[in-house]
């Protein structure tokens, strides 16, 4: 096996063990902790693909953003002195029941199908492609992603607010 | 590639869905589910760029996943802002204390 292969299978394992950190352990800020992993395991995945801005993307919205929102959240909404701060779960023999049946049938899929493979090109950096696709094919989804984040700002805001009217009225 | 096929990827990208299922699924705490789901778009993303990297020479795949990361950066935002307001109402991010629509 060469250094690639036993890279990758490390940061495989990585990435599967932290998020089932983030799925079993019952306390929800451990949770969070683990899913740092996976994120950054998800990471190191597209880099094997030679996707180089997509794991920079990863780890700069994902790690640098919703991770530390999460926490915040985590950490403004459970009392540490009163209440157990481990998640209760329910369901635990159904939720197995239909988790496993859907993974024998994605893994079945994925063994089974003869993926058409298109040729081996030599790994590129990808920035220049991204970046015409961006401006090129795919300019309106992206006009609409930058409006659809101002009105995700707008409302985040509107919605965490103080309500001021009731305190007038 | 280096020995490392299509397959490999897409079992990683499994094995992250079927946990990211299995936490909507079990958690009652609604930050727990938000993880979960993050975990699923995440494993998706992985499909996306593995098919784009083996499926020739293409980098739609890749703008495809950098999509899903923004709309993740709002449904992050946006279902963080609607946690911190049922807190506020409810006093619990319990997904099952929070049966009405109007406290």
């Amino acid at each position: 096996m060469s250094l690639a292969v036993v890279l990758f299978y490390a940061f495989a394992i990585f990435t599967v063990v932290s998020a089932a950190g983030v799925a079993f352990s019952p306390n929800v800020v451990y949770s969070a902790f683990a899913l740092m992993g996976t994120l950054l395991g998800v990471a190191a995945m597209y880099v094997f693909l030679a996707a180089d801005f997509v794991a920079m993307a990863q780890v700069l919205v994902y790690i640098g953003g919703i991770l530390v929102l999460m926490l915040f959240a985590v950490m403004l909404t459970h009392r540490i002195a009163t209440a157990n701060i481990s998640n209760r779960s329910v369901g635990r023999v159904p939720a197995l029941l239909i988790v496993s049946g859907v993974g024998l049938i994605m893994g079945r899929a994925i063994y089974r199908t003869n993926w058409v493979l298109g040729t081996d090109l030599p790994d590129a950096p990808s920035t220049y492609a991204i970046g015409t696709g961006f401006l090129g094919t795919y300019v309106l989804p992206f006009e609409l992603a930058s409006f659809v984040l101002l009105a995700v700002l707008v409302g985040a805001v509107a919605i965490s607010r103080k309500e001021l009217r009731d305190a007038q009225g | 590639m280096h020995g490392i096929s299509l397959e490999h990827f897409l079992t990683v990208g499994l094995l992250l869905f079927v946990l990211g299922l299995y936490t909507v699924l079990t958690r009652r705490n609604a930050i727990g589910i938000l993880m979960g789901v993050e975990l699923i778009l995440n494993s998706a993303n992985i499909n996306y760029v593995a098919f784009a990297r083996y499926g020739g020479s293409s980098t739609d795949g890749q703008i495809f996943a950098i999509f899903v990361i923004m709309l993740a950066a709002a449904e992050a935002a946006v279902g963080l802002a609607i946690v911190l307001g049922i807190y506020k109402n409810f006093d619990s991010i319990d997904v099952e204390a929070t049966d009405t629509l109007r406290y």
